[in-house]
């Protein structure tokens, strides 16, 4: 975000659209890159959400799983806030 | 072949960037300062290299002759007039399309690459089988763009696929940059598309008028001591192919006055 963004934002108008199209190409190039459908991306967040809830407990409202690009290399980054650690997690995978 | 030769690709994925324009400038330009050029039409649908060059009307044979065996390369090729040091193979019949093959274009730039120090290959839009068989002879490649989300987003695409043919360096060239809008923050800045493209900028080309008239003319703005805007812009970016150290400039942050200086205050970036 630029200066102009935040003056603009105090002043109640619009972003400019430099800064609007930089997001949504962020964004788009980020999808693009990995070869990833929206569909998989959720599937894929479903079954990241049920394997982390199988330690901790999470907060679902919150957590989010999202792509972010920089440098030509796309992350997978999710961002779950846990409530609590679930104890009996650690045994029960062994064996 | 010699393996000197530097065989550049002019590609973007998204069409009417200004990929032929940049050919017939880089190859007067680069022709200019004594090196041996050739350029090749990839373009075999939509041909338009010769338009620009200023060359339709000499026009004999075509790749499609010489690929076929029924001329020689010299043949084919047609000198320019005022810079001898270019010569431009022009593309054949959109019907060469059906059967053209990678092998096909590699054989033919392997020619060129005997006789000329540099060749530079005009490549079609989009992604499909005309621009695997240009980027299948290519050692290198220059991505240009226009600083507007469809054409980044689809750079971005090609910029990929050049990856995975190993092509090696890739280069960015920013056009038809306006000035006033980046520093209005109404279009996306050098920095903001070399940063999402994650690319070398090899240069920048400014929207100039006089595009348009040297297309008229069939003179490329390389060919005179022109001194318009964009005409600048190509022959930094041929010198810079030659090795050159002509600093970038980002227009953004050119100008003194007080006005300036506030805009570019107002680029700053917070977070
Ligand atoms: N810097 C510039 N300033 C103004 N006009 C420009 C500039 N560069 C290119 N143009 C104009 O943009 C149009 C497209 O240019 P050009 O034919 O070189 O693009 P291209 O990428 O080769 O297109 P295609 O994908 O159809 O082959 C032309 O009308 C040209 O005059
Ligand atoms: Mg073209």
């Amino acid at each position: 975000m630029t200066l102009r963004d935040i003056l603009n934002k105090l002043l109640g108008r619009q972003k400019t659209s430099a800064s609007t199209a930089r997001e949504r190409l962020q964004l788009v190039l980020a999808h693009d890159r990995s070869d990833l459908s929206p569909e998989l991306l959720d599937q894929m967040r479903k079954e990241i959400l049920e394997v982390v809830s199988k330690y901790v407990e999470i907060d679902i409202q919150e957590g989010a799983v999202s792509l972010e690009t920089e440098d030509r290399m796309t992350a997978l980054v999710a961002n779950l806030p846990i409530k609590r650690t679930l104890s009996i997690a650690s045994s029960s995978e062994e064996n | 072949m010699s393996p000197s030769t530097r065989i550049i690709l002019i590609c973007s994925g998204k069409g009417g960037v200004g990929k032929t324009t940049l050919t017939a400038n880089l190859g007067i330009a680069l022709a200019r300062q004594g090196v041996r050029t050739a350029v090749l039409d990839a373009d075999f649908g939509l041909r338009n290299l010769d338009l620009l060059l200023g060359l339709e009307n000499r026009i004999v044979y075509t790749a499609q002759e010489v690929l076929e065996e029924t001329c020689r390369l010299d043949q084919a090729l047609v000198k320019h007039k005022q810079e001898p040091n270019l010569a431009l193979l022009p593309a054949g019949n959109p019907r060469m399309l059906d059967w053209l093959k990678p092998d096909d274009m590699q054989r033919i730039v392997n020619m060129l690459a005997e006789i000329f120090e540099y060749v530079l290959i005009d490549c079609p839009a989009g992604v499909e089988d005309g621009f695997k068989n240009a980027v299948s002879a290519a050692k290198e490649a220059i991505v240009i763009t226009n600083p507007e989300v469809s054409a980044v987003r689809d750079a971005d695409r090609v910029i990929g696929l050049l990856n995975t043919h190993g092509v090696k360096p890739v280069q960015l060239v920013l056009n038809r940059v306006r000035p006033k809008m980046i520093a209005s923050q109404e279009m996306l800045s050098i920095d903001d598309v070399t940063d999402i493209l994650a690319l070398p900028l090899l240069g920048l080309v400014l929207e100039d008028e006089q595009v348009i008239v040297s297309t008229n003319r069939g003179e490329p703005l390389t060919l005179k001591e022109n001194q318009s805007p964009a005409a600048r812009c190509y022959s930094n970016i041929a010198k810079r192919m030659q090795g050159e150290e002509i600093p970038l400039i980002d227009p953004s942050k050119e100008g003194s006055g007080m006005r300036d200086k506030f805009k570019r205050l107002m680029q700053t970036k917070i977070f």
